[in-house]
Protein backbone atom coordinates (compact mmCIF):
# COMPACT_ATOMS: atom_id res chain seq x y z
CA UNK A 1 0.00 0.00 0.00
CA UNK A 2 2.02 2.96 -1.34
CA UNK A 3 -0.29 5.99 -0.50
CA UNK A 4 1.13 9.48 -0.26
CA UNK A 5 0.43 9.96 3.40
CA UNK A 6 2.83 12.68 4.73
CA UNK A 7 4.21 10.97 7.63
CA UNK A 8 6.55 14.26 8.76
CA UNK A 9 3.51 15.61 11.36
CA UNK A 10 4.09 12.87 13.05
CA UNK A 11 7.39 15.02 14.46
CA UNK A 12 5.08 16.47 16.25
CA UNK A 13 3.63 14.05 18.04
CA UNK A 14 7.77 13.10 18.90
CA UNK A 15 8.67 16.67 20.12
CA UNK A 16 5.88 17.03 22.75
CA UNK A 17 6.86 13.12 24.12
CA UNK A 18 10.26 14.43 24.39
CA UNK A 19 9.65 17.59 26.29
CA UNK A 20 7.19 15.88 28.22
CA UNK A 21 9.94 12.97 29.20
CA UNK A 22 12.43 15.96 29.85
CA UNK A 23 10.20 17.63 32.02
CA UNK A 24 10.75 21.17 29.54
CA UNK A 25 8.44 23.57 30.37
CA UNK A 26 5.17 23.07 29.03
CA UNK A 27 3.87 25.90 27.27
CA UNK A 28 7.15 26.06 25.63
CA UNK A 29 6.96 22.34 24.97
CA UNK A 30 3.23 22.94 22.90
CA UNK A 31 4.48 26.04 21.19
CA UNK A 32 7.74 23.77 19.96
CA UNK A 33 5.29 21.52 18.34
CA UNK A 34 3.32 23.65 17.00
CA UNK A 35 5.84 24.78 15.09
CA UNK A 36 7.43 21.63 14.01
CA UNK A 37 4.05 20.53 12.79
CA UNK A 38 3.56 23.37 10.77
CA UNK A 39 7.15 23.11 9.52
CA UNK A 40 6.65 19.11 8.40
CA UNK A 41 3.57 20.01 7.55
CA UNK A 42 5.14 22.46 4.76
CA UNK A 43 2.91 25.25 5.82
CA UNK A 44 3.96 29.13 5.08
CA UNK A 45 4.92 30.80 8.63
CA UNK A 46 2.15 33.45 7.99
CA UNK A 47 -0.57 30.68 6.70
CA UNK A 48 0.88 28.72 10.84
CA UNK A 49 0.51 31.80 12.20
CA UNK A 50 -2.82 32.70 11.15
CA UNK A 51 -3.72 29.07 11.86
CA UNK A 52 -2.42 29.57 15.26
CA UNK A 53 -4.30 32.75 16.16
CA UNK A 54 -7.69 31.40 15.16
CA UNK A 55 -7.72 27.98 17.36
CA UNK A 56 -6.38 30.25 19.92
CA UNK A 57 -9.36 32.91 19.81
CA UNK A 58 -12.00 30.06 18.86
CA UNK A 59 -10.75 27.84 21.82
CA UNK A 60 -10.98 30.46 24.35
CA UNK A 61 -14.15 29.42 26.14
CA UNK A 62 -12.49 26.62 27.32
CA UNK A 63 -10.57 28.34 30.53
CA UNK A 64 -14.08 30.14 31.32
CA UNK A 65 -15.13 27.50 33.40
CA UNK A 66 -12.17 27.70 35.65
CA UNK A 67 -12.23 31.47 35.25
CA UNK A 68 -15.98 32.44 35.99
CA UNK A 69 -16.39 31.71 39.60
CA UNK A 70 -13.44 32.82 41.01
CA UNK A 71 -14.30 36.22 42.29
CA UNK A 72 -17.03 34.69 43.95
CA UNK A 73 -15.07 31.96 45.63
CA UNK A 74 -12.32 33.95 46.39
CA UNK A 75 -14.49 36.04 48.52
CA UNK A 76 -16.44 33.41 50.42
CA UNK A 77 -12.76 32.26 51.03
CA UNK A 78 -11.51 35.38 52.37
CA UNK A 79 -14.82 35.25 55.05
CA UNK A 80 -14.07 31.85 56.46
CA UNK A 81 -16.12 28.93 53.52
CA UNK A 82 -13.43 26.87 54.24
CA UNK A 83 -12.94 26.92 58.11
CA UNK A 84 -16.73 26.84 58.15
CA UNK A 85 -17.19 23.11 56.14
CA UNK A 86 -14.56 22.07 57.98
CA UNK A 87 -16.44 22.48 61.10
CA UNK A 88 -19.48 21.54 59.98
CA UNK A 89 -18.58 17.93 58.48
CA UNK A 90 -16.29 17.72 61.88
CA UNK A 91 -20.22 17.51 63.73
CA UNK A 92 -21.34 15.15 61.29
CA UNK A 93 -19.93 12.09 63.44
CA UNK A 94 -21.03 9.20 60.91
CA UNK A 95 -19.60 10.15 58.26
CA UNK A 96 -15.91 8.94 56.94
CA UNK A 97 -13.84 10.12 54.44
CA UNK A 98 -14.59 7.41 51.96
CA UNK A 99 -18.21 7.11 52.21
CA UNK A 100 -18.57 11.39 52.07
CA UNK A 101 -16.55 11.23 48.95
CA UNK A 102 -18.41 7.58 47.57
CA UNK A 103 -21.52 10.40 47.75
CA UNK A 104 -20.01 13.05 46.19
CA UNK A 105 -18.54 11.13 43.40
CA UNK A 106 -22.08 9.56 42.43
CA UNK A 107 -23.46 13.30 43.31
CA UNK A 108 -20.66 14.59 40.49
CA UNK A 109 -21.18 12.02 38.10
CA UNK A 110 -24.89 11.90 38.19
CA UNK A 111 -24.76 15.97 37.43
CA UNK A 112 -22.44 15.80 34.76
CA UNK A 113 -24.40 13.29 33.21
CA UNK A 114 -27.44 15.62 33.17
CA UNK A 115 -25.51 18.13 31.18
CA UNK A 116 -23.85 19.98 34.41
CA UNK A 117 -20.57 19.80 34.09
CA UNK A 118 -20.02 22.67 36.07
CA UNK A 119 -21.46 21.46 39.35
CA UNK A 120 -18.55 20.73 41.00
CA UNK A 121 -15.05 21.50 39.59
CA UNK A 122 -11.50 21.97 41.91
CA UNK A 123 -11.16 25.75 42.25
CA UNK A 124 -15.26 26.21 42.96
CA UNK A 125 -16.21 22.82 44.78
CA UNK A 126 -12.55 20.63 45.84
CA UNK A 127 -10.45 23.42 47.35
CA UNK A 128 -12.75 25.17 49.32
CA UNK A 129 -15.56 22.51 49.96
CA UNK A 130 -14.49 18.72 49.47
CA UNK A 131 -10.93 18.24 50.59
CA UNK A 132 -11.51 20.41 53.64
CA UNK A 133 -14.63 17.86 54.43
CA UNK A 134 -12.66 14.95 53.42
CA UNK A 135 -9.82 16.12 55.74
CA UNK A 136 -12.27 16.96 58.63
CA UNK A 137 -14.47 13.39 58.79
CA UNK A 138 -10.66 11.39 59.33
CA UNK A 139 -9.57 14.17 61.66
CA UNK A 140 -13.37 13.99 63.48
CA UNK A 141 -12.88 10.37 63.95
CA UNK A 142 -8.83 9.64 64.06
CA UNK A 143 -7.33 12.65 65.71
CA UNK A 144 -4.93 14.52 64.15
CA UNK A 145 -3.57 12.98 60.85
CA UNK A 146 0.09 12.01 59.21
CA UNK A 147 1.00 14.89 56.86
CA UNK A 148 1.61 11.98 53.87
CA UNK A 149 -2.04 10.63 55.05
CA UNK A 150 -3.61 14.40 54.64
CA UNK A 151 -1.76 14.76 51.50
CA UNK A 152 -3.66 11.89 50.15
CA UNK A 153 -6.11 11.94 50.99
CA UNK A 154 -6.64 15.86 49.39
CA UNK A 155 -5.30 13.99 46.33
CA UNK A 156 -8.38 11.35 46.32
CA UNK A 157 -10.41 14.38 46.81
CA UNK A 158 -9.38 15.92 43.60
CA UNK A 159 -8.94 12.21 41.82
CA UNK A 160 -12.64 11.91 43.07
CA UNK A 161 -14.13 15.09 41.11
CA UNK A 162 -12.00 14.22 37.68
CA UNK A 163 -13.77 10.51 38.02
CA UNK A 164 -17.09 11.37 38.42
CA UNK A 165 -16.59 14.64 36.07
CA UNK A 166 -15.13 12.40 33.17
CA UNK A 167 -17.36 9.03 33.09
CA UNK A 168 -20.51 11.35 33.78
CA UNK A 169 -20.08 14.13 31.19
CA UNK A 170 -20.16 11.44 28.46
CA UNK A 171 -23.17 10.25 28.68
CA UNK A 172 -25.05 13.78 28.36
CA UNK A 173 -26.16 14.12 25.00
CA UNK A 174 -25.29 17.76 24.13
CA UNK A 175 -21.93 17.35 25.60
CA UNK A 176 -19.16 18.53 23.34
CA UNK A 177 -17.16 14.97 22.99
CA UNK A 178 -20.48 13.63 21.81
CA UNK A 179 -20.77 16.22 19.19
CA UNK A 180 -16.97 16.11 18.30
CA UNK A 181 -17.61 12.54 17.58
CA UNK A 182 -21.35 12.33 15.80
CA UNK A 183 -18.87 15.12 13.27
CA UNK A 184 -15.63 12.93 12.90
CA UNK A 185 -18.05 9.41 12.27
CA UNK A 186 -19.73 11.74 9.69
CA UNK A 187 -17.09 12.98 7.90
CA UNK A 188 -16.25 9.08 7.53
CA UNK A 189 -19.85 8.78 5.99
CA UNK A 190 -20.99 7.20 9.27
CA UNK A 191 -24.50 8.45 10.47
CA UNK A 192 -24.33 8.17 14.15
CA UNK A 193 -27.35 9.23 16.61
CA UNK A 194 -25.99 10.93 19.19
CA UNK A 195 -28.38 9.60 21.95
CA UNK A 196 -27.12 5.48 20.79
CA UNK A 197 -23.14 7.13 21.95
CA UNK A 198 -24.36 8.37 25.00
CA UNK A 199 -26.01 5.17 25.78
CA UNK A 200 -23.34 2.69 24.83
CA UNK A 201 -21.37 5.15 27.42
CA UNK A 202 -23.47 4.00 30.40
CA UNK A 203 -21.69 0.79 30.94
CA UNK A 204 -17.93 2.41 31.43
CA UNK A 205 -19.61 4.86 33.80
CA UNK A 206 -21.30 2.25 35.95
CA UNK A 207 -17.75 0.39 35.87
CA UNK A 208 -16.11 3.58 36.84
CA UNK A 209 -18.10 4.25 39.46
CA UNK A 210 -17.88 0.89 40.91
CA UNK A 211 -13.32 0.98 40.45
CA UNK A 212 -13.84 4.20 42.43
CA UNK A 213 -15.98 3.59 45.34
CA UNK A 214 -13.78 0.33 46.20
CA UNK A 215 -10.56 2.91 46.04
CA UNK A 216 -12.21 5.45 48.45
CA UNK A 217 -13.38 1.74 50.73
CA UNK A 218 -9.34 0.98 50.61
CA UNK A 219 -8.60 4.87 51.61
CA UNK A 220 -11.03 4.33 54.48
CA UNK A 221 -9.15 1.25 56.32
CA UNK A 222 -5.86 3.02 55.47
CA UNK A 223 -7.04 6.09 57.43
CA UNK A 224 -7.59 3.41 60.29
CA UNK A 225 -4.51 1.51 59.55
CA UNK A 226 -2.24 4.64 59.92
CA UNK A 227 -4.00 6.27 62.67
CA UNK A 228 -3.94 3.45 64.58
CA UNK A 229 -0.25 3.19 65.07
CA UNK B 1 -29.99 36.14 22.18
CA UNK B 2 -30.03 38.84 25.52
CA UNK B 3 -26.88 36.78 27.39
CA UNK B 4 -24.47 35.52 24.94
CA UNK B 5 -21.10 34.15 25.84
CA UNK B 6 -19.43 37.73 24.33
CA UNK B 7 -20.56 38.93 28.17
CA UNK B 8 -18.57 36.39 29.98
CA UNK B 9 -15.73 36.78 27.50
CA UNK B 10 -15.87 40.24 28.18
CA UNK B 11 -15.66 39.96 32.11
CA UNK B 12 -12.83 37.20 31.80
CA UNK B 13 -10.89 40.02 30.08
CA UNK B 14 -11.36 43.04 32.37
CA UNK B 15 -10.91 40.53 35.26
CA UNK B 16 -7.18 39.62 33.01
CA UNK B 17 -7.00 43.41 33.15
CA UNK B 18 -7.10 43.96 36.41
CA UNK B 19 -4.64 41.19 36.98
CA UNK B 20 -2.25 42.86 34.73
CA UNK B 21 -2.55 46.04 36.93
CA UNK B 22 -2.80 44.77 39.73
CA UNK B 23 0.71 42.83 39.72
CA UNK B 24 1.78 46.00 37.86
CA UNK B 25 1.32 47.15 41.85
CA UNK B 26 2.78 44.32 43.43
CA UNK B 27 6.21 45.48 45.29
CA UNK B 28 6.26 41.30 46.62
CA UNK B 29 6.06 40.15 42.72
CA UNK B 30 9.61 39.52 41.73
CA UNK B 31 9.04 39.72 38.02
CA UNK B 32 6.00 42.37 37.77
CA UNK B 33 6.09 43.92 34.43
CA UNK B 34 6.47 40.61 32.49
CA UNK B 35 4.30 38.96 34.71
CA UNK B 36 1.87 41.76 34.08
CA UNK B 37 2.60 41.85 30.30
CA UNK B 38 1.59 38.22 30.55
CA UNK B 39 -1.56 38.86 32.12
CA UNK B 40 -2.43 42.45 29.78
CA UNK B 41 -1.71 40.31 26.82
CA UNK B 42 -4.36 37.39 27.75
CA UNK B 43 -6.88 40.23 28.75
CA UNK B 44 -6.97 41.40 24.69
CA UNK B 45 -7.70 37.57 23.58
CA UNK B 46 -10.66 37.73 25.59
CA UNK B 47 -11.63 41.65 25.09
CA UNK B 48 -10.60 41.81 21.48
CA UNK B 49 -11.64 38.00 20.33
CA UNK B 50 -12.60 37.34 16.46
CA UNK B 51 -11.79 41.26 16.19
CA UNK B 52 -7.95 40.90 16.65
CA UNK B 53 -6.38 39.47 12.98
CA UNK B 54 -5.79 35.76 12.94
CA UNK B 55 -1.93 36.89 12.65
CA UNK B 56 -1.62 39.34 15.21
CA UNK B 57 -3.69 36.34 18.07
CA UNK B 58 -0.72 33.91 16.71
CA UNK B 59 2.01 36.25 17.65
CA UNK B 60 0.45 36.96 20.84
CA UNK B 61 0.30 33.36 21.83
CA UNK B 62 3.84 32.88 21.10
CA UNK B 63 4.71 35.75 22.65
CA UNK B 64 2.67 35.14 25.77
CA UNK B 65 4.75 31.00 25.75
CA UNK B 66 7.97 32.24 25.47
CA UNK B 67 7.05 35.10 28.71
CA UNK B 68 5.84 31.83 30.59
CA UNK B 69 8.71 29.57 29.23
CA UNK B 70 11.42 31.84 30.29
CA UNK B 71 10.04 32.14 33.76
CA UNK B 72 9.27 35.14 33.38
CA UNK B 73 5.44 34.80 34.81
CA UNK B 74 5.74 34.70 39.39
CA UNK B 75 3.17 34.98 41.58
CA UNK B 76 3.75 37.56 43.73
CA UNK B 77 2.98 37.22 47.87
CA UNK B 78 -0.45 37.62 48.54
CA UNK B 79 -1.74 39.32 51.68
CA UNK B 80 -3.63 36.33 53.51
CA UNK B 81 -6.59 36.88 56.36
CA UNK B 82 -5.60 35.85 59.14
CA UNK B 83 -6.90 32.15 60.24
CA UNK B 84 -8.17 33.17 63.75
CA UNK B 85 -9.96 36.04 62.17
CA UNK B 86 -11.46 34.19 59.12
CA UNK B 87 -12.72 31.11 61.92
CA UNK B 88 -14.58 34.29 63.74
CA UNK B 89 -16.35 35.18 60.63
CA UNK B 90 -16.90 31.58 59.73
CA UNK B 91 -18.40 31.20 63.04
CA UNK B 92 -20.67 34.40 62.80
CA UNK B 93 -22.01 33.96 58.94
CA UNK B 94 -22.62 30.22 59.20
CA UNK B 95 -24.35 28.05 56.83
CA UNK B 96 -24.96 31.67 55.07
CA UNK B 97 -21.76 31.06 54.04
CA UNK B 98 -22.64 28.57 52.04
CA UNK B 99 -25.34 30.48 49.84
CA UNK B 100 -22.75 32.09 46.94
CA UNK B 101 -21.34 29.49 46.75
CA UNK B 102 -23.96 27.04 45.79
CA UNK B 103 -25.71 29.39 43.73
CA UNK B 104 -23.23 29.14 41.12
CA UNK B 105 -24.62 24.92 40.48
CA UNK B 106 -28.38 26.21 41.31
CA UNK B 107 -28.59 29.07 38.42
CA UNK B 108 -26.32 26.80 36.25
CA UNK B 109 -29.35 24.17 37.03
CA UNK B 110 -32.28 26.45 36.13
CA UNK B 111 -30.30 28.15 33.38
CA UNK B 112 -29.87 25.00 31.57
CA UNK B 113 -32.84 23.37 31.83
CA UNK B 114 -35.87 25.94 32.97
CA UNK B 115 -34.70 28.73 30.91
CA UNK B 116 -33.06 27.08 27.75
CA UNK B 117 -35.88 27.92 25.42
CA UNK B 118 -37.44 31.20 27.24
CA UNK B 119 -38.13 34.10 25.16
CA UNK B 120 -37.98 37.68 25.93
CA UNK B 121 -39.98 39.51 22.89
CA UNK B 122 -38.77 37.61 20.34
CA UNK B 123 -35.60 37.37 21.43
CA UNK B 124 -33.83 33.77 23.04
CA UNK B 125 -32.50 34.30 26.76
CA UNK B 126 -29.76 32.60 26.77
CA UNK B 127 -26.94 31.54 23.80
CA UNK B 128 -28.30 28.24 22.31
CA UNK B 129 -25.15 27.04 21.13
CA UNK B 130 -23.27 27.71 25.02
CA UNK B 131 -26.68 27.27 27.32
CA UNK B 132 -24.21 25.82 29.72
CA UNK B 133 -21.31 28.42 29.87
CA UNK B 134 -23.76 31.23 29.43
CA UNK B 135 -25.85 29.92 32.60
CA UNK B 136 -22.09 29.15 34.77
CA UNK B 137 -21.43 32.52 34.05
CA UNK B 138 -24.65 34.00 35.11
CA UNK B 139 -24.90 32.10 38.23
CA UNK B 140 -20.80 33.16 38.71
CA UNK B 141 -22.45 36.40 38.51
CA UNK B 142 -25.02 35.99 40.82
CA UNK B 143 -23.04 34.28 43.43
CA UNK B 144 -20.47 37.40 43.31
CA UNK B 145 -23.50 39.34 44.04
CA UNK B 146 -24.89 37.16 47.04
CA UNK B 147 -20.97 37.21 48.50
CA UNK B 148 -21.07 40.41 48.40
CA UNK B 149 -24.51 41.42 50.32
CA UNK B 150 -23.39 38.73 52.93
CA UNK B 151 -19.94 39.51 53.73
CA UNK B 152 -20.67 43.68 53.01
CA UNK B 153 -17.58 43.43 50.70
CA UNK B 154 -17.17 45.12 47.74
CA UNK B 155 -16.92 43.36 44.10
CA UNK B 156 -13.70 44.68 44.09
CA UNK B 157 -12.73 43.16 47.00
CA UNK B 158 -14.07 39.91 44.85
CA UNK B 159 -12.02 41.06 41.90
CA UNK B 160 -9.05 41.00 44.41
CA UNK B 161 -9.71 38.27 45.62
CA UNK B 162 -9.77 36.54 42.08
CA UNK B 163 -6.85 37.76 41.11
CA UNK B 164 -5.16 36.14 44.05
CA UNK B 165 -6.19 32.68 42.95
CA UNK B 166 -5.26 33.78 39.38
CA UNK B 167 -1.84 34.53 40.79
CA UNK B 168 -1.14 31.41 42.55
CA UNK B 169 -2.29 29.77 39.65
CA UNK B 170 0.32 31.52 37.41
CA UNK B 171 0.80 30.28 33.49
CA UNK B 172 -1.11 26.94 34.40
CA UNK B 173 -3.84 29.05 33.44
CA UNK B 174 -3.02 29.40 29.65
CA UNK B 175 -1.86 25.16 29.80
CA UNK B 176 -5.02 23.97 28.24
CA UNK B 177 -5.67 26.62 26.51
CA UNK B 178 -2.55 26.10 24.57
CA UNK B 179 -3.26 22.22 23.94
CA UNK B 180 -6.16 22.95 22.65
CA UNK B 181 -4.58 24.70 19.99
CA UNK B 182 -2.12 22.13 19.23
CA UNK B 183 -4.60 19.67 18.87
CA UNK B 184 -6.63 21.80 16.02
CA UNK B 185 -3.07 22.40 14.50
CA UNK B 186 -2.08 18.77 14.13
CA UNK B 187 -5.91 18.56 12.85
CA UNK B 188 -5.17 20.40 10.26
CA UNK B 189 -1.46 19.75 9.50
CA UNK B 190 -2.88 15.83 8.76
CA UNK B 191 -1.31 13.96 11.81
CA UNK B 192 -4.35 11.41 12.10
CA UNK B 193 -3.88 10.63 8.39
CA UNK B 194 -0.33 9.97 9.01
CA UNK B 195 -0.88 8.05 12.55
CA UNK B 196 -3.67 5.91 10.69
CA UNK B 197 -1.33 4.69 8.02
CA UNK B 198 1.54 3.72 10.99
CA UNK B 199 -1.31 1.85 12.68
CA UNK B 200 -3.08 -0.27 10.09
CA UNK B 201 0.41 -0.96 8.46
CA UNK B 202 2.23 -2.21 11.66
CA UNK B 203 0.16 -3.07 14.47
CA UNK B 204 -1.23 -7.06 14.27
CA UNK B 205 -4.91 -6.16 14.37
CA UNK B 206 -5.99 -9.51 12.62
CA UNK B 207 -7.45 -10.96 16.39
CA UNK B 208 -10.75 -9.33 17.13
CA UNK B 209 -9.38 -8.49 21.05
CA UNK B 210 -5.84 -7.62 20.10
CA UNK B 211 -7.51 -5.23 17.54
CA UNK B 212 -10.12 -3.83 20.30
CA UNK B 213 -6.69 -3.49 22.71
CA UNK B 214 -4.53 -1.46 20.56
CA UNK B 215 -7.62 1.04 20.03
CA UNK B 216 -8.28 1.03 23.87
CA UNK B 217 -4.35 1.58 24.81
CA UNK B 218 -4.07 4.04 21.81
CA UNK B 219 -6.35 6.08 22.54
CA UNK B 220 -4.86 6.23 26.29
CA UNK B 221 -1.55 6.63 25.11
CA UNK B 222 -2.16 8.91 22.86
CA UNK B 223 -5.03 11.32 25.40
CA UNK B 224 -1.21 10.88 28.04
CA UNK B 225 0.90 12.44 25.42
CA UNK B 226 -1.54 15.10 24.13
CA UNK B 227 -3.27 15.55 27.57
CA UNK B 228 -6.43 16.33 25.61
CA UNK B 229 -8.73 12.85 25.02
CA UNK B 230 -10.43 15.68 21.83
CA UNK B 231 -7.39 15.80 19.91
CA UNK B 232 -6.86 11.41 20.88
CA UNK B 233 -10.08 10.61 19.56
CA UNK B 234 -10.10 11.84 15.69
CA UNK B 235 -6.81 10.46 15.35
CA UNK B 236 -7.25 7.03 17.31
CA UNK B 237 -10.66 6.46 15.44
CA UNK B 238 -9.58 7.50 11.85
CA UNK B 239 -6.56 4.97 12.30
CA UNK B 240 -8.10 2.15 14.40
CA UNK B 241 -11.78 2.69 15.16
CA UNK B 242 -12.77 3.27 11.66
CA UNK B 243 -10.65 1.73 9.36
CA UNK B 244 -10.73 -1.86 11.72
CA UNK B 245 -12.91 -1.99 13.86
CA UNK B 246 -15.92 -1.01 11.94
CA UNK B 247 -14.59 -1.89 8.52
CA UNK B 248 -13.55 -5.36 9.33
CA UNK B 249 -15.09 -6.06 12.29
CA UNK B 250 -18.13 -4.43 11.65
CA UNK B 251 -18.43 -2.95 15.07
CA UNK B 252 -21.23 -1.14 16.31
CA UNK B 253 -19.87 2.49 15.42
CA UNK B 254 -21.78 4.11 18.85
CA UNK B 255 -20.02 1.65 20.91
CA UNK B 256 -16.66 1.89 18.54
CA UNK B 257 -16.91 6.25 19.70
CA UNK B 258 -18.27 5.59 23.29
CA UNK B 259 -16.08 3.19 24.82
CA UNK B 260 -12.80 4.86 22.45
CA UNK B 261 -13.76 8.72 24.01
CA UNK B 262 -13.74 6.92 27.75
CA UNK B 263 -10.44 5.55 27.62
CA UNK B 264 -9.00 8.36 26.01
CA UNK B 265 -10.49 9.77 29.29
CA UNK B 266 -9.05 7.19 31.40
CA UNK B 267 -5.08 8.71 29.57
CA UNK B 268 -6.42 12.06 30.75
CA UNK B 269 -6.63 10.53 34.30
CA UNK B 270 -2.78 9.90 34.24
CA UNK B 271 -1.28 12.55 32.40
CA UNK B 272 0.13 15.53 33.86
CA UNK B 273 -0.10 17.39 30.24
CA UNK B 274 -4.07 17.82 31.33
CA UNK B 275 -3.05 20.20 33.17
CA UNK B 276 -6.46 21.33 34.12
CA UNK B 277 -7.39 18.45 35.85
CA UNK B 278 -3.80 16.94 37.34
CA UNK B 279 -2.00 20.26 37.54
CA UNK B 280 -4.28 22.73 38.98
CA UNK B 281 -5.92 21.05 41.46
CA UNK B 282 -2.28 20.04 42.90
CA UNK B 283 -1.66 24.13 43.08
CA UNK B 284 -4.93 25.32 44.76
CA UNK B 285 -4.82 22.03 47.27
CA UNK B 286 -0.84 22.96 48.13
CA UNK B 287 0.57 19.46 47.45
CA UNK B 288 3.92 19.10 47.47
CA UNK B 289 4.11 16.39 44.86
CA UNK B 290 3.14 17.43 41.60
CA UNK B 291 2.25 14.18 40.61
CA UNK B 292 -0.03 13.25 43.77
CA UNK B 293 -3.07 13.96 41.56
CA UNK B 294 -2.30 10.88 38.83
CA UNK B 295 -0.71 8.85 41.68
CA UNK B 296 -4.31 9.27 43.33
CA UNK B 297 -6.17 7.78 39.97
CA UNK B 298 -4.19 5.25 38.87
CA UNK B 299 -5.99 2.77 40.94
CA UNK B 300 -8.79 3.84 39.16
CA UNK B 301 -7.65 4.72 35.60
CA UNK B 302 -6.03 1.41 34.90
CA UNK B 303 -8.30 -1.09 35.70
CA UNK B 304 -11.42 0.91 34.04
CA UNK B 305 -9.39 0.93 31.25
CA UNK B 306 -8.51 -2.70 31.14
CA UNK B 307 -12.53 -2.91 31.89
CA UNK B 308 -13.12 -0.62 28.74
CA UNK B 309 -11.30 -3.11 26.16
CA UNK B 310 -13.46 -6.13 27.63
CA UNK B 311 -16.85 -4.08 27.74
CA UNK B 312 -16.17 -3.15 23.74
CA UNK B 313 -15.01 -6.58 22.90
CA UNK B 314 -18.31 -8.04 24.18
CA UNK B 315 -20.52 -4.90 23.15
CA UNK B 316 -19.42 -4.52 20.00
CA UNK B 317 -21.95 -6.44 18.03
CA UNK B 318 -24.55 -4.60 19.91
Amino acid sequence: MHTAVNLWPLLGIAVVTAGFLLRLHPVLVVIAACAVTGWAAQMPVMHMLESLGRAFIKTRNLPLILLLPLAAIGLLERFGLKEHAQASVARIRSATTGRLLTVYLLAREVAAAFGLTSLGGHPNMVRPLVAPMAEAAAEARHGTLPEPLRRHIRAMSAATDNVGLFFGEDIFVAFGAIVLMQTILKTEGLDVDPIRMALWGIPTAVTAFVIHAWNLRRLDARIRRETAR
Amino acid sequence: MIVSLDVFYILVGLLFAATAVMTVRDATNPRRMTTALFWGLYALVYLLGERLPPAVAGVLMIVMALVAGAGLVRPGRAAVVPETERQASAVRLGHRLLVPALAIPAVTMLGSVALKDVHIGARLLLDPNNVTLVSMGCGSVAALALACALTRATPLQGVREARRLIDAMSWAVVLPHMLAVLGLLFAEAGVGKAVAHVATTYLPLDSRLLACAAFCVGMALFTVVMGNGFAAFPVIAGGIGIPVLVGVYHANPAVMAAIGMFSAYCGTLMTPMAANFNVVPVLLLDLPDKNAVIKAQLPTALPLLGANIVLLYCLMYR
